[in-house]
């Protein structure tokens, strides 16, 4: 296998965690000055500066992989929906806060099961990303994870409406643990470990959790895939188009 | 212009933390290591939370700092490993901390009210003003107070 195979792969393997940790972190702040309680509004706020402070790290890196002069800011505002690596889950609309807290959930459970995998890359500057966004990640985990058991062990509406929204985005999961030739590449590799090896522990934390909630997990079946890709729904053109308007409209602007 | 390694640990103590100015960034456990490297100072940083906003500001308040203090030649290293961790915080921070009514992060005692002392309070919220702080109040004096978070 030659050098700039791996490079690639290691560059992939960055814009998909970079990737994921923007595309979330940019829903979760537009619901800044909109959340039901203040709380909620600092927690949901402190979550997407995480997210975007990982995202840094990993495309700041993924521009010096790819050794193109592109930094984290052209990564970030200058590439299109087809460029973008993120899975398909963290790209879906806000919709009610059932379905953001249910999103919310699902992603940061593989979210610290992966970074704990990472931690033990051979790349080591992934594996000191991963070891410092675990440690904030964690706390996501809880975050979301006591307000899926308060609104799932809630009342009539607030049950219905998280079963309806896990019933929407439970799908989703499917594409976090499917490997593709990248993946099996990074493993090859002892740069990240497979993502398939990352689904029973998986399914063991968020099982649990559901218990709590009252919700039953739904049958897997349809498994939409192809955020790694660079196959997205159309959410994140939209998306993407808030986002990145300002610094394509002013090209240079600084704050 | 040089210093010694020493004069340059007492510089860094005088920057504050840009949100929490009561504490300097030594005292946080910012810096890591400060060493000369032919005429070039090297300063290693680690950043506290990974999407802290004061992240830039520390590093452009370390290099005018050292500028004021004439030194031209100032390089920051940043370092993700080891991790920070709260229990970096010094001694002095912790009080310096509870001084400024945020009750420090210790995980071995309870949360205590920096305004009168009691650990009859409850936590209003997880996350804070800061990625660093926990919102809490005490059930005793009312007082609503931060903690900061052990992380």
């Amino acid at each position: 296998m030659n050098a700039a195979a791996v490079d690639r792969s290691r560059f992939e393997f960055l814009l998909r965690a970079g990737d994921n940790g923007l595309i979330l972190g940019q829903r979760l702040v537009v619901l800044i000055g909109h959340a039901p309680i203040l709380e909620e509004e600092l927690g949901m706020a402190n979550v997407a500066l995480d997210l975007l402070g990982h995202a840094r790290m990993w495309l700041s890196y993924a521009g010096e992989v790819e050794g193109a002069n592109r930094t984290e800011d052209d990564l970030a505002y200058f590439r299109g929906a087809s460029e973008f690596r993120n899975a398909l889950l963290v790209e879906q609309d806000n919709g009610d806060f059932a379905a953001t807290i249910v999103r919310q959930f699902l992603f940061d459970t593989w979210h610290a099961r992966a970074l704990g995998a990472w931690s033990a890359s051979s790349d080591e500057r992934i594996a000191g990303i991963a070891q410092k966004a675990k440690r904030e990640v964690d706390y996501h985990v809880t975050r979301s994870g006591d307000w899926v058991a308060r609104l799932g062990d809630g009342t009539d509406e607030s049950h219905a409406r998280m079963q309806t929204a896990l019933a929407q985005l439970w799908p989703y999961t499917g594409e976090l643990f499917i490997a593709d030739d990248v993946d099996r590449e990074l493993a090859a590799r002892g740069i990240a470990g497979s993502p398939e090896e990352l689904r029973d522990a998986w399914l063991g934390d968020v099982a649990a959790v559901f218990a709590r909630a009252t919700l039953s997990i739904p049958e897997d079946a349809w498994t939409p895939s192809g955020g790694k890709r660079g196959l997205h729904s159309e959410h994140l053109s939209y998306l993407l188009a808030e986002m990145q308007s300002l610094r394509r409209s002013v090209p240079g602007t600084r704050w | 212009m040089t210093a010694s390694v020493a004069q340059v640990w007492e510089w860094l103590e005088g920057v504050p933390d840009p949100e929490i100015p009561a504490i300097s960034i030594v005292d946080l456990g910012i810096v890591r290591d400060v060493a000369w490297s032919g005429d070039e100072l090297r300063v290693a940083i680690t950043p506290t939370y990974s999407g802290c906003p004061a992240t830039s500001m520390i590093q452009r308040d370390i290099v005018s700092a050292l500028h004021e203090h004439g030194l031209d030649r100032v390089r920051l290293d940043v370092e993700l490993s080891p991790p920070w961790t709260t229990a970096a915080i010094s001694a002095s921070g912790h009080d310096k901390l509870r001084a400024y009514g945020i009750a420090p992060p210790n995980p071995d005692i309870a949360v205590a009210c920096p305004r009168c002392g009691s650990t009859a309070v409850e936590c209003t919220s997880t996350f804070g003003s800061t990625p660093c702080k926990s919102l809490y109040r005490c059930t005793a004096c009312r007082e609503p107070f931060d903690r900061f978070k052990c992380h």
